[in-house]
């Protein structure tokens, strides 16, 4: 449940939302992406009303986003993962793979592929492409999940918890990667639980308890707001 | 040369093939159809009337039988859109039996006494190219960026959903095919037996459209035509037994699914078959 939430997310940055348990922080998510509809309220992205539009045509405009409960697709590999998150970005329906030649690839596959490996490569999981996704480790699955929605190029990347049972070497690497891609321009907008990874990536913090926003601002500032300190440590 | 049995006996395991192709397509995207009979007696009644009434050329008619599956496939797909599992199941069952009702009480069709006077048009030819033309289809599309966003609508919906698949065109899509591939079946079946009624589509037709793909695998198209093929040739096999022979075949079918679940091509197998294929394949 979020209750008069307003809530801004600067371009460019990286943006972090924080909050205990049940506080509002994955249907913040959903609304964004189109998978709840807002009872009341707009969601607007780089000046589109996106309130109602259906998740693929968010996708389409450059809102892309991982699970907190890892969802990859399961009878995939990991390569495969990757491709359908061109889905987007590529054209082709059920009858396009009967033109070209025969026993080459389909229309439009090998730059597909090639574009896939390279996001593959970006994330550091190049050499497990024909894997399956679902048998990787759980640090590398949380970064095929990433790889996935990069290649939608997004232009908000909605990461959900994406350390999450990540020892500390796949943190550092996660940091890393976060990093990098939003020094390409990716905007993000980041659900941690980790205060580090929050105090060392994110411009602006929104805190969040019982659906609605209680501070929001830089996260040194942030991190010695009493009432933050009260809603958050206060209930672990 | 083969007999005429031996053709006859192809030709159906042919068909049955195609049939479970069209129950294989939507399953492939988790749509699951009870109702492939249906579109296979839309087939075959539309283009045996095509045939018969307007003596329209075989290729045309299996078309239109064809066509008629593909919209009708489309307008199922509808409640598809919202119901899931059991509860699709259920519905494209009541569309199977509607289907059937629906020729049983259409006296232009012949109602409950059939329709006969088909031309004998299908030929071990027409099955086997038109089999080979599927099978090429699947082939290309199983690794195509439709056939991922079957198989991602498949294994989870929402993140399908979120990476950027129109859920609603896929499901209508792959309903729409199906239908499209059961009312060619259904035209060729005709065009074969030479004489029609709605009994031969009813849920029995169905049930063993869903088994032939399920007993042979859902994990990829070729589980559909390994399950057909051998389970419609299985009863010539078992003649032998004479009385005992369907009681043979549901035993034969039950041990199967106990020892391999996941069907005959279960996802281990296809996975080692085709990384095998392009092993091979690179190596040329």
């Amino acid at each position: 449940m979020l209750n008069g939430l307003d809530l801004a997310v600067e371009a460019g940055g990286i943006h972090a939302i924080i909050g205990p348990n049940g506080a509002g922080k994955t249907t913040f998510f959903n609304l964004v992406t189109g998978a709840l509809a807002p009872d009341a309220g707009r969601i607007r992205f780089a000046g589109t009303d996106v309130s109602h539009l259906p998740p693929y045509r968010r996708t389409a405009l450059g809102i892309c986003r991982t699970f907190q409960n890892i969802r990859l697709f399961g009878s995939m590999t990991a390569l495969e993962n990757v491709l359908l998150g061109l889905h987007s970005r590529t054209r082709g329906g059920l009858l396009t793979p009967l033109l070209g030649v025969p026993f080459r690839r389909p229309p439009g596959e090998s730059a597909a592929r090639a574009r896939a490996t390279e996001v593959l490569e970006l994330v550091g999981l190049a050499g497990k492409a024909g894997q399956s996704a679902v048998e990787l480790p759980y640090g590398e699955q949380r970064r095929l999940e990433i790889a996935r929605a990069l290649a939608s190029s997004p232009r908000l990347l909605l990461l959900d918890e994406p350390s999450a049972g990540m020892n500390l070497q796949e943190t550092l690497e996660l940091e890393a990667l976060v990093g990098e891609v939003n020094r390409r321009g990716v905007t993000i907008l980041l659900i941690e639980h980790k205060m580090s990874l929050v105090m060392k990536l994110s411009q602006v913090v929104t805190v969040l308890n019982f659906g609605q926003k209680i501070a929001e601002g830089p996260p040194a500032e942030i991190q010695c707001d009493a009432r933050v300190v009260e809603a958050y440590l206060g209930s672990e | 040369m083969l007999s005429d049995h031996a053709v006859s006996i192809l030709i159906f395991a042919g068909i049955d093939v195609i049939m479970a192709l069209s129950f294989f397509l939507p399953a492939s995207a988790g749509q699951l159809s009870a109702g492939q009979g249906g579109f296979m007696a839309l087939g075959a009644y539309t283009s045996a009337y095509l045939s018969v009434h307007h003596q329209a050329p075989f290729p045309l008619a299996l078309a239109a039988g064809a066509l008629v599956g593909g919209l009708v496939g489309l307008g199922v797909g509808f409640p598809a859109l919202r119901l899931h599992g059991l509860y699709l199941v259920l519905v494209t069952f009541g569309f199977g039996e509607m289907v059937r009702v629906l020729f049983l009480n259409a006296p232009a069709f012949g109602g409950p006494a059939g329709f006969a006077g088909i031309p004998p048009s299908t030929t071990i030819w027409y099955v086997l190219g038109l089999l080979a033309v599927l099978l090429y289809f699947f082939a290309r599309v199983s690794r195509s960026r439709m056939g991922r966003a079957f198989s991602a609508l498949r294994d989870d919906e929402t993140a399908a959903e979120a990476m950027g698949v129109n859920s609603t065109y896929v499901k209508l899509a792959a309903f729409a095919t199906g239908g499209a591939i059961a009312g060619l079946g259904g035209g060729l079946y005709a065009h074969y037996t030479l004489f029609i009624d709605p009994e031969a589509f009813g849920v029995g037709r169905s049930l063993f459209v869903m088994l032939y793909a399920v007993f042979g695998g859902l994990a990829s198209f070729w589980g559909a035509v390994a399950g057909a093929t051998i389970l419609s040739i299985l009863p010539e096999l078992l003649r032998w037994v004479k009385d005992w022979r369907e009681i043979l075949y549901g035993l034969l079918v039950l041990i199967m699914m106990l020892v391999r679940p996941q069907g005959l091509l279960d996802a281990a197998l296809v996975a080692r078959l085709s990384s095998h294929g392009a092993r091979a394949a690179a190596r040329s």
